[in-house]
């Protein structure tokens, strides 16, 4: 069964994420995400996958969290409140939630996942040995991987580049 | 002791929440806080296998899998901003120019 801490931290990340997406303020939906992706992390922690729970800290809740933050301030107070849903869409939403929950419960609780377990003698996953694997068999992925996020980068600052600026300012 | 099918459990909620949320909300930042979502609760279940089987490479794609998102939400933030500039709301209902 399922330990304390697990419990708390499952409480921690499901209930936060439902508060991102149902709290009436924009800004308090981007700091709950932070938060459930702070409970992701602690997961990693629990999976002895320190590395991947110190990356995820760095990238979602240091980086992403902020930049969701940033653009709910540059969006102006009006559209950051949410509007009234209709009935219908909302009962669709959820029973579609609740049927895709069914299905993947039904599956696992049938399944042979149900009775493995982890094992507790296997030495935890090295950093090291991540290291490894990422420059040695799957560098190439890692130079493709770089591109992309480049790509991503410089995509994203021409997309918010504002061309009637730039002609104010650059003197002819 | 922990199982694996509890953190798959946990995963399988966060999901949920995420379909109910990219159905429901129609505000451009609440969807993209419902794939954040979703693609969080995949990395927990590669991570989780990971740790069952054992074997390192999961945790190595989850990392490819958390950079490859921090670039789709920098990419979809930079989109939600310029059609904000466009049609002064982030509401994906109003968006209807290229309806027709």
């Amino acid at each position: 069964m399922a330990d304390a801490l697990f419990v708390g931290l499952s409480i921690l990340t499901v209930g936060s994420a439902i508060i991102s997406l149902e709290s009436r303020e924009l800004l308090y939906g981007g700091i709950a995400l932070a938060v459930s992706l702070l409970g992701i992390a602690g997961f990693f922690i629990i999976l002895d996958a320190p590395f991947v729970a110190m990356f995820q800290i760095a990238v979602y809740v240091g980086a992403v969290a902020v930049l969701v933050i940033f653009t709910v301030m540059l969006v102006r107070s009006p559209n950051t409140v949410t509007k009234r849903e209709t009935v219908k869409r909302k009962v669709a939403g959820i029973a579609l939630g609740l049927a895709f929950l069914a299905l993947i419960g039904s599956l696992i609780g049938n399944s042979v996942i149900s009775q493995l377990g982890f094992s507790d003698t296997v030495p935890v996953v090295e950093i090291k040995e991540i290291g490894r694997e990422l420059l040695t068999y799957y560098s190439p992925v890692l130079i493709v991987l770089a591109f992309t996020l480049a790509g991503s980068i410089i995509g994203a600052l021409a997309l918010a580049r504002r061309e009637d600026i730039e002609e104010k300012n650059e003197p002819a | 002791m922990n199982q694996p099918s509890d953190f798959l459990i946990v995963a399988a909620v966060l999901i949920s929440i995420g379909i109910y949320g990219i159905v429901v909300k129609r505000n451009a930042l609440r969807l993209i806080f419902s794939i954040e979502l979703i693609a969080n609760a995949v990395n927990l279940v590669i991570v989780a296998f990971s740790r069952m089987l054992p074997n390192p490479q999961g945790q190595v794609f989850v990392l490819f899998s958390i950079a490859i998102s921090a670039a789709e939400v920098a990419v979809g933030l930079g989109i939600m901003i310029i059609a904000y500039r466009f049609y002064k709301d982030i509401d994906v209902t109003e968006y209807k120019n290229l309806k027709n």
